[in-house]
């Protein structure tokens, strides 16, 4: 009995439902074309805090924008990639077929953005980069509907070959774990280094996410070069730097990196990391309008200080409002979209960028010094630097 | 001078594994269990180490605190949980304990969160002894191989030398025997089991502040580990000190001979230990 009764509320509770869709049907279209958004981002794992930070920061954007997109509302779907190259292609996928997202928005690790960028290609969907710095995917495989809100693994190295080229070293050993990010660092790093004239003493390599740094730190000690450059981040970056410093290389070797070695870190590494200089696109105490409100408004919102991480997810919503406001919100016409999404001059709070012939921004990286907890820009190492964006024939 | 420094190196490394792994090849040896949580222990030990010396001000009262903390929380997972597998086959082990890999990371994630921290070395041991011109050695480190040493001998005394110890090789090679003997097997077990989640633990409170402690440092021992205790031999405590050992020096200057196989030097040597026995160095069979 009683289940019977309940099946005629149903039945009539989904008839007023029915009768009120009726009523209202521009309410019924506006939802039918909700902006299907998938966030395809680390929230396990080592780089769970990046992926947070990511989201936080593009969610904030769209927030901004009165929650829309073009004139649409947002719908998102999640999903947790843990770092995992393996699950990558599967977890792209679904997101694309069965959830049938207009935009996908990730990563953080290089290996999977990679099969990001072929399942990208492959359905041509749209793909939003938003910290990944595997170079081929705005190189080698760059396409028209890739677009990269962050970096490539070339550009925050790029300027410390000229940096440490001035401050008078001539012979440098270089470290880094043997993967993408770090090889392509150390490769980018020589480049600018080298064409100036500097010469490499060493180039040493370490498996990932190996972090027994004590017999390099002790072949750095009897190589005796001019500075020491690294590529590393996170838990590993912590080590290295507190490694170095205890083994009493830090103030008879000048040690320097590509951002990363002191970025979210500062905390952990206390007093081995002061005054390390690094270079990257984001720093603390970059004067402009729009830092000081983004800082404000995120720290506020989330009750922890903005990063690089939250920056670049940030951007990456910036660059899809901008883009799509151009088009009145429509995928309907792809190539007008992509180029809405070219000319989107996204006022990020790193500076105003622009992007490149390759999808990439076109950015100034700044030089930062470590003092106390943060990262202090103390100038512009290489202004509007552009990714050389190799094999990439688009728009060349 | 140089080769000096890497053989100490190779050594403090090595100690440091064979810490770690002790508890791995003696619950292993022991229970026959393959604790694949093992690496979550270690890592739990690193982030006691931190939250318990922000709360107590110094390691030195972290330590005792959070191996007491370590060992009953062996005792109720062995009570709980692991006790169940001691007559089931591998794979129901390396189910469960897998399981316990992911709840631990989660775990941490929730209540530590995901950021990076480090431990404070205490100022008594904060120096450095000047080795080179340019080069100095953590005395820090040196304590820690020092203590590595020590908890070894005192294991291998209690092991073959007393009452307790004599129960436990007794339980590993014929527990049926042993219980109609009136040896309490269940709770020998339990201690067992809490020793090595303890000592695992103790590895990563001790290495806390040379190591950092980060999300997933975990699983990157327990990798090594394994390692340790196949080329050791199964459940031989003298195998894995040796078997540490040989890693110290084979990924220390693997690294610097031929770095381009510095990634597999541990697992060629591995490799070539079994082709020759099987077993393990010092392995039963």
């Amino acid at each position: 009995m009683t289940s019977r009764r309940k099946f005629v509320q149903q039945v009539a509770a989904l008839g007023t439902l029915s009768a009120a869709s009726a009523i209202a049907p521009t309410l019924a279209r506006a939802q039918a074309a909700k902006l299907r958004v998938g966030l395809m981002l680390p929230y396990t794992g080592t780089f769970a805090a990046l992926g947070n930070a990511i989201t936080n920061g593009f969610k904030l954007a769209i927030e901004e924008n009165e929650g829309k997109v073009g004139g649409r509302d947002i719908e998102y779907f999640t999903v947790d990639d843990e770092s995992e190259p393996a699950k990558a292609t599967d977890n792209a996928n679904r997101l694309v077929q069965r959830d049938k997202v207009d935009v996908l928005v990730g990563t953080v690790h290089s290996g999977v953005v990679m099969a990001m960028v072929k399942v990208a290609r492959d359905s041509q969907t749209l793909l939003i980069i938003p910290n990944a710095g595997a170079n081929a995917a705005t190189g080698s495989q760059c396409a028209p509907n890739i677009f990269r809100t962050s970096f490539t693994n070339w550009q925050p190295a790029h300027p410390m070959g000229k940096v440490m080229y001035d401050k008078g070293h001539r012979k440098v050993v270089t470290l880094t774990w043997k993967y993408g990010a770090g090889e392509e660092s150390i490769e980018s790093f020589k480049e600018a280094f080298t064409k100036l004239g500097g010469s490499i003493a060493k180039e040493m390599y370490l498996p990932f996410p190996n972090v027994e740094f004590q017999p390099f730190i002790t072949e750095i000690g009897s190589l005796k070069p001019d500075a020491v450059f690294v590529f590393f981040a996170g838990g590993g970056a912590v080590k290295f730097t507190k490694d170095y410093a205890a083994a009493g290389l830090k103030d008879k070797i000048p040690l320097y990196g590509s951002g990363f070695l002191t970025d979210g870190t500062l905390e952990a590494q206390g007093a081995s990391a002061q005054g390390l200089l690094t270079t990257l696109h984001y720093g603390d105490g970059i004067e402009n309008a729009k830092n000081k409100q983004f800082r404000y408004a995120y720290g506020k919102k989330y009750g922890v200080q903005a990063d690089v991480y939250a920056v670049q997810g940030y951007d990456a919503g910036l660059l899809l409002g901008g883009g799509l406001a151009a088009v009145k919100g429509s995928f309907g016409d792809k190539k007008a979209l992509y180029a809405a999404l070219e000319k989107v001059k996204v006022d990020s709070p790193r500076g105003a960028w622009t992007m490149s012939r390759a999808h990439n921004p076109i950015q100034d990286i700044y030089l930062r010094r470590v003092e106390g907890n943060a990262n202090q820009v103390i100038g512009v190492a290489w202004k509007a630097l552009e990714d050389p964006a190799r094999g990439c024939k688009m728009g060349a | 001078m140089e080769w000096l420094i890497q053989i100490l190196n190779s050594v403090q490394y090595g100690l440091l594994l064979f810490l770690v792994a002790s508890g791995l090849t003696l619950i292993f040896g022991i229970m026959g269990v393959i604790n694949l949580a093992h690496g979550s222990f270690y890592m739990i030990g690193a982030y006691l180490a931190f939250s318990l010396t922000q709360w107590t001000g110094n390691l030195w009262t972290a330590l005792p605190l959070g191996i007491i903390l370590a060992a009953v929380l062996g005792l109720v997972l062995e009570r709980l949980l692991i006790e169940r597998l001691y007559h089931r086959d591998h794979l129901h082990q390396v189910l469960l304990t897998f399981g316990l890999i992911l709840v631990f990371e989660e775990l941490r994630s929730i209540i530590v969160g995901d950021d990076v921290h480090s431990v404070v070395i205490p100022a008594i041991l904060g120096g450095s002894l000047p080795l080179t011109e340019n080069l100095s050695y953590p005395v820090y480190r040196l304590f820690i191989s020092a203590v590595c040493l020590a908890l070894a001998a005192a294991m291998y005394l209690t092991i073959q030398k007393t009452r307790l110890g004599m129960m436990i090789r007794a339980g590993a090679s014929n527990p049926e025997m042993a219980q109609s003997l009136g040896i309490n097997i269940r709770w020998i077990h339990a201690l067992v089991f809490a020793a090595g989640v303890a000592l695992a633990a103790f590895a990563g409170m001790i290495a806390a502040p040379v190591s950092s402690v980060f999300p997933g440092m975990g699983n990157q021992v327990l990798i090594v580990c394994f390692v340790v205790v196949v080329i050791g031999g199964i459940g031989s405590l003298k195998g894995a000190l040796v078997a540490s050992l040989l890693i110290g020096f084979a990924d220390t200057f693997g690294k610097v001979l031929v770095p381009e196989l510095a990634g597999v030097a541990v697992y060629l040597l591995m490799a070539i230990v079994l082709l020759f026995r099987p077993a393990g160095l010092f392995g039963r069979g």
